[in-house]
């Protein structure tokens, strides 16, 4: 899960790590008050969507005064930010952060991800702050110093001032920077993050060492015990179709193609899509209705996929262990009763209680075309949608 | 001979009294496996299909000597299910369990270090030995006993690949399924290497899907270890950059953990792979006719 800008620099400062003061503003009168009770020589108006790149885009300006604010709050909100990481629909700037300016000395990277080869987490810093990690990865790799950091122990002091002193953090800040990334650190393993991404974290000239921009994410399998990191998510920022599949518990995301695709298991999804390009088509989304599923869910999974204008035919393809086929079955029988079915649909079950399954739609009396392999099925919806 | 697994290991199913659990406890008696008690807090005592439940790991493994386990509990306490099965010196345990958050795995990882259990998933389909054993949720019927090791990080796809074997008369030793999460116990290459130990097994499919790194790592390995030929294939290759496919895993990140790239490594290393999933079996064909191994794998 995704939060806002100035959500995860909330989190940091109840938890003790060092960044500037601000106030999120919903319309241009908020944001100018917030600026007024910063009482800082400039504020800085910042675009908050879920998207890197904002500065590039024209999401971020500097206000030397209340109606430079107002300009800047008027110009931004309500403004389609398109950046590298929106795509090119963009994302409408509904919130802003109204933060105090602070003198920047220098820029640094600081960021923290689970590392899949040791399966520990790692911190990485660099001093070429504000690029992108993957930029400065590819292009200046000596520039990106690592700590391995042990689950039982954390972050050492010894390893952030390694971490510190390797990016170039001036002597007399290395103690706060360590400081710094120990505060990190801990949020992170408290509130289950998948990544905390600080770019950049600066020093300033009155001695401070503290994040002007905060990324973080979620583990989306760890908020069961995040109730308040749960309440900041931000609808508005998701898939409709996204946000109804994670309310069954399905996993789902949305594509361009015109091909649905009803499938369980997450490798069997991700083939599905391949199989489907392979053969000519293009998958309209990637959706695994899971080991669990009810006919419920199915049912709900079913009308998902419809909703999707685009969807010109549907693939559903079941080799089922956990999932029983005939439970997929009566969740297709279920859903096409309940929303009707006009296009094609092909589909190929396998597995457990398979011909139960099989009787089960052949009983229903509805138009489907069966499949006896996933490639005979991927070409039979293929040419269908043709 | 096979991978793990087989006739004479004993099994105990932690989570046992849920709904799930039931069914393929069920499932693996009618197979032949030997579940010996399940374990579900405060239900020791009773029974379920008419196998013993105990309260805890310790009670069920002084009563029937298991020596594996397979864990069905829910995400939220599935963490300690596995610890308290290493803590009983279990051989191995096979942990179903979908959804657990990635900070509980990297401290059982921690906790695992210089235990004696060896830890299969999770998020996984669990682990098969043909008409000896089978622990997990895989569909039975599709497995038949032969000469091929399958190693795969989707449950789904190692169906897909054993039902064409198993159709074309190819049956298998061991499939064991790893799990398609980022921190897990087995992986790949402990998978080969026990592969490549095994007498019985003359060749292994591997399956593997975007995210991470170890299928490079695995192709790695082979080029440099494997004595036998391997086959391989790759999910995902469609699948956006930046969105999780379903598998906590399955997520390409900072360019890393494509699908080209694996293919390209694995081809490398001499690791031939499938174009589509069902391609895997005539993929292993060809690979057994070249390396004269299709009389000896061609089993019924």
């Amino acid at each position: 899960m995704n939060i806002h800008e100035y959500q995860g620099k909330d989190i940091l400062r109840e938890s003790g790590v060092s960044v500037p003061n601000g106030h999120v503003a919903y319309t241009v009168d908020e944001a100018v008050e917030a600026a007024n009770k910063l009482n800082s020589d400039v504020s800085v108006v910042k675009a908050q969507i879920h998207a890197g790149g904002r500065g590039k885009a024209g999401g971020v300006k500097i206000a030397k005064n209340s109606d430079e604010v107002r300009t800047y709050a008027n110009e931004i909100l309500g403004k389609n930010l398109v950046t590298h990481q929106t795509g090119p629909e963009g994302k409408e700037v509904k919130r802003l952060l109204i933060e105090e300016g602070s003198d920047i000395k220098n820029e640094f990277y600081v960021g923290l991800v689970l590392d899949r080869a040791t399966s520990r987490v790692v911190m990485m810093a660099s001093e070429e702050g504000g690029t992108e990690i993957e930029e400065v990865a590819a292009e200046t790799p000596e520039k990106i110093f690592k700590e391995v950091i042990d689950p039982v122990v954390g972050l050492s002091g010894y390893q952030a001032r390694r971490l510190a002193f390797n990016i170039n953090i001036p002597d007399e800040l290395i103690g706060k920077a360590a400081k710094f990334m120990i505060g990190l650190y801990n949020v992170f393993v408290e509130k289950d993050c998948s990544i905390a991404e600080i770019n950049p974290l600066v020093t300033t000239g009155d001695g401070e060492v503290m994040a002007l921009d905060a990324k973080l994410n979620f583990d989306d399998n760890a908020l069961f015990r995040h109730k308040d990191i749960v309440e900041l998510r931000d609808l508005e920022e998701e898939d409709e179709k996204e946000i109804e599949a994670s309310k069954y518990d399905l996993s789902y995301v949305a594509l361009d193609g015109n091909i649905g695709c009803m499938v369980n298991g997450a490798g069997l999804a991700m083939s599905t899509m391949d199989i489907i390009k392979h053969y000519g088509g293009e998958p309209a989304n990637f959706l695994d209705v899971g080991g669990g599923a009810t006919t419920e869910k199915v049912t709900e999974a079913f009308k998902i996929i419809l909703s999707d204008s685009n969807v010109k035919g549907i693939f559903v393809n079941i080799f089922g262990g956990i999932m029983k086929c005939d439970v997929i079955a009566e969740g297709v029988v279920e859903a096409t009763k309940q929303v009707g079915l006009d296009i094609p649909l092909v589909v190929r079950l396998e597995g457990t209680n398979v011909e139960l399954g099989k009787q089960i739609l052949d009983e229903s009396g509805l138009n489907i075309t069966s499949a006896g392999s996933m490639a005979d099925g991927a070409e039979k919806i293929v040419s269908a949608v043709k | 001979m096979s991978v793990y697994v087989n006739k004479d290991t004993k099994v105990i199913v932690q989570g046992i009294t849920g709904g799930t659990a039931k069914f393929h406890t069920k499932q693996m008696l009618e197979y032949g496996t030997k579940v010996v008690g399940g374990v579900t807090p405060k239900k020791g005592g009773t029974e379920v299909e008419g196998v013993p439940v105990y309260n805890t790991v310790q009670d069920a493994v002084d009563a029937t000597g298991a020596n594996a386990s397979v864990v069905y509990v829910p995400a939220p306490a599935a963490a300690d299910a596995i610890l308290e099965a290493v803590d009983a010196e279990l051989d191995l345990v096979i942990c179903i369990t979908e959804h657990i958050p990635v900070m509980d795995m990297v401290k059982v990882k921690r906790a695992m270090e210089g235990k004696k259990t060896r830890l299969v998933g999770p998020n996984c389909p669990g682990v098969i030995t043909a008409d000896e054993c089978k622990i997990g949720i895989m569909p039975g019927y599709i497995h038949k006993k032969g000469h091929i090791g399958v190693v795969s990080r989707s449950g789904t796809l190692t169906y897909e690949a054993v039902h064409q074997l198993s159709e074309a008369g190819y049956g298998q030793t061991t499939a064991v399924g790893i799990g398609g999460d980022p921190v897990n116990g087995t992986d790949f290459i402990d998978a080969l290497q026990a592969f490549n130990d095994d007498p019985e097994t003359e060749a292994v499919v591997m399956i593997g899907e975007i995210g991470g790194t170890a299928e490079e790592e695995a192709a790695e390995w082979v080029k440099a270890n494997m004595n036998k030929p391997v086959v391989g294939f790759i999910g995902g290759a469609t699948a956006p950059p930046g969105k999780r496919m379903g598998h906590a895993g399955a997520i390409i990140s900072g360019g890393k953990g494509t699908a080209e790239e694996k293919i390209r490594t694995m081809n490398d290393a001499g690791i031939k792979t499938a174009a589509t999933p069902s391609d895997i079996g005539e993929t292993m064909i060809d690979v057994l006719k070249e390396n004269g191994l299709q009389e000896k794998c061609k089993t019924h």
